[in-house]
């Protein structure tokens, strides 16, 4: 579903990412991980196409297709999904009228109609009740005064909404309480289908208790230095990092 | 009659305040930033030669008519019978002229006319050549059963055409009332409007003011509205400029007694060439009141802002609470805001704070609303329909604010994907 090679991208002249390569097929879950600094957010936003960034070298292939060139928007038509480490507050615009202009536009680009108001709502009334989201909240100013739990419960009842082929949870995890942690990771595991795939940024190993990895890579300096199934998280929970960066530097 | 005479006595004294003082100038401090030269190229006809009639039909769009209201309509300063309906039931929603005419109301003449309007320059053009505008009048204690709409249509079909409304409103002890006050040209000819307004709250009342201003490209106004307040009253007045030529707003506040609350809002979008300008001033001269002020501003093309707030705190008026925020986004390179706080205060124990920003569109924020699918083009316009939005939150009459919500987002070009 999602191939990344040798991806090199810089943010105002300076690198970041030094050589990417990423595969994930359809049905799975990857774990990216590392110290601060070392590129995750970075690498998810190129993803998702964010313009502050600059992709030198290299390839993004989605569902077959290069997306290296397109822009954000035309990245989400296709079935990426960003959830964002800090959601951005938007003062006048309603939770539930943001989600309906974003699933109209998305609709559109695919040559849909708008989704009735009635099937909008029956929809809504089914998301919320999984991310255990009550009605007032639909109607706040997107994100403005939300706590931290809030904001990312937000970002995965979009997440929900959408039903994203690719999924990109950046620190999803951070800000969290334990029952905020488990409801939001509740979510995320009852969207998952065959068909779609979730990429998880995070610095702990407490989030892939709950959201169960397929792959974990671990992330140094712009690049994946090594990648295991999901004990290797549990290793860089015990161990930290250091080990890696002196088996690197061996290599 | 007496009445006649001291009515006399009032213009030619406004008519010698004119001849003196002339039309104001940018070289005057509080007229910096706002020529009245492009507007004055032209010859302005002070009286209309016929009276141009109307149908509803021509004035529907402009009428909020799915609520129901008292209507005082104006077709080129003239009073138009037939499209109003006024009132001295509970309250008097009528005519100026009326007002100023009839022996029964020489009392309130004398206590509450041209009491407030300062002896400049455009305000004594319009005293000494007014000759209508609405009188409204609510009694004590009495809460208007419905909004009163003051409608001032030009048409400026033959000739370019100067208008002087004049408007009164008092609203009496614990009574309240809301007025839509709407400037609305129907052609794309020129024509200044030079309105004063003077309005008189006393002790316990409350009125809510919503002024919309022209949408059509040659129309000038200068709307001029002087509040004083009494004891624990609540003004708010909000003011939508959504274009013409030239509009200047000067928009003043006398409080006149302790725990008053005095709000003013303001939405502006305009384009091509068009300026706005607006000048607020709050006087505080008593303990334990507080004043809101905030304005947004959305300039396109080369269309010009100027925000000119004032706050005066007396050395009396102490734990007075002032808030003035003046926020603007500049769409194009050639477009251009002057913003100017002047807070000057005297007491040493209050509130006071003033904002003001003036920027693009928020990076971060287009970036999100891309990442969910919205093209740049569409989340732009959601960003600054947004971002003109928030003032609308606390519009009381939903009609209105739906009218309004609607009119912000077809000058921004945005189909929204929700229902407004």
């Amino acid at each position: 579903m999602l191939q990344i090679k040798n991806l090199h991208a810089t943010v105002e002249g300076e690198e970041i990412l030094k050589g990417i390569n990423l595969s994930i097929k359809p049905g799975e879950v990857h774990a990216i991980m590392g110290p601060n600094g070392s590129g995750k957010s970075t690498l998810a936003s190129v993803i998702a196409g964010n313009e502050d960034y600059e992709v030198q070298e290299g390839d993004i292939i989605f569902d077959k297709a290069n997306i290296s060139e397109l822009s954000p928007d035309e990245r989400a038509h296709k079935g990426i999904f960003l959830s964002f480490q800090y959601p951005v507050s938007i003062p006048g615009v309603s939770v539930t009228n943001f989600i309906k202009t974003s699933i109209n536009q998305i609709r559109k680009s695919r040559g849909l109609e708008e989704m009735s108001a009635s099937d909008m709502l029956k929809t809504m009334r089914e998301k919320s009740k999984l991310l255990g989201i009550d009605r007032k909240f639909l109607s706040r100013s997107l994100n403005e005064n939300f706590s931290g739990g809030e904001k990312k419960r937000n970002e995965i009842f979009q997440m929900a909404m959408l039903e994203p082929k690719l999924a990109i949870l950046d620190e999803t995890d951070s800000g969290l309480d334990i029952d905020a942690l488990k409801t939001v990771a509740n979510g995320v595991n009852k969207l998952r289908t065959e068909d779609n795939a979730t990429l998880v940024i995070t610095h702990y190993q407490r989030l892939l208790d709950y959201i169960v990895p397929d792959v974990v890579h671990v992330l140094l300096d712009g690049k994946i230095v090594k990648s295991g199934d999901k004990d290797l998280a549990l290793k860089l929970e015990r161990e930290g990092y250091d080990w890696l960066k002196t088996e690197t530097v061996n290599a | 009659m007496d009445l006649e005479n001291d009515h006399h006595q009032m213009r030619d004294d406004a008519i010698k305040i004119f001849e003196e003082k002339g039309f104001p100038t940018k070289k005057l401090e509080e007229w910096k930033y706002t020529s009245l030269r492009p507007v004055l190229n032209s010859d302005f006809n002070l009286f209309p030669k016929k009276e141009k009639s109307l149908e509803y039909n021509d004035i529907k769009k402009y009428c909020i008519h799915d609520i129901d209201s008292y209507q005082i309509v104006f077709i080129d300063g003239v009073y138009s019978s037939h499209l109003s309906n006024t009132t001295h039931d509970k309250f008097d929603a009528c005519l100026m002229s009326s007002f100023l005419n009839r022996p029964k109301y020489k009392p309130l003449v004398d206590k509450y006319f041209n009491q407030i309007t300062p002896k400049e320059s455009m305000d004594a053009l319009n005293t000494a050549f007014s000759k209508e505008g609405a009188y409204i009048r609510v009694p004590k204690e009495v809460a208007a059963e419905k909004p009163v709409q003051i409608l001032n249509f030009s048409t400026g079909s033959d000739e370019k055409l100067m208008l002087q409304p004049r408007n009164l409103i008092i609203v009496e002890e614990g009574a309240e009332v809301e007025v839509i006050e709407r400037h609305q040209s129907l052609t794309e000819n020129e024509v200044l409007t030079n309105s004063v307004t003077e309005i008189f709250l006393e002790k316990n009342a409350k009125l809510d003011h919503y002024k919309i201003q022209n949408d059509k490209q040659k129309a000038s106004l200068i709307d001029s509205t002087y509040v004083k307040q009494a004891e624990s009253s609540d003004c708010e007045i909000y003011t939508f400029s959504f274009g013409g030529k030239l509009t200047r707003n000067n928009l003043h506040y006398f409080q006149d007694g302790e725990y008053i609350n005095s709000s003013m809002k303001g939405v502006t979008i305009i384009e091509d060439k068009q300026h706005v300008d607006h000048n607020t001033l709050v006087h505080h001269t008593q303990p334990n009141c507080e004043s809101h002020q905030d304005y947004k501003g959305i300039f396109a093309d080369r269309s010009t802002g100027v925000f000119n707030g004032r706050v005066l705190v007396d050395k009396i008026a102490q734990k007075t609470n002032a808030f003035q925020s003046n926020n603007n986004i500049l769409i194009d390179d050639k477009a251009t805001i002057n913003s100017k706080p002047q807070l000057e205060i005297f007491a040493d124990d209050v509130a006071c704070s003033h904002g003001c920003t003036i920027g693009e569109l928020d990076e971060e924020a287009l970036f999100y609303m891309r990442s969910r699918g919205i093209p740049e083009k569409e989340a732009r316009a959601l960003l600054m329909y947004a971002f003109a939005n928030n003032v609308l939150n606390s519009v009381n009459i939903p009609e209105l604010k739906r009218r309004i919500t609607k009119q912000i987002a077809n000058k921004i070009g945005v189909s929204l994907g929700f229902e407004l």
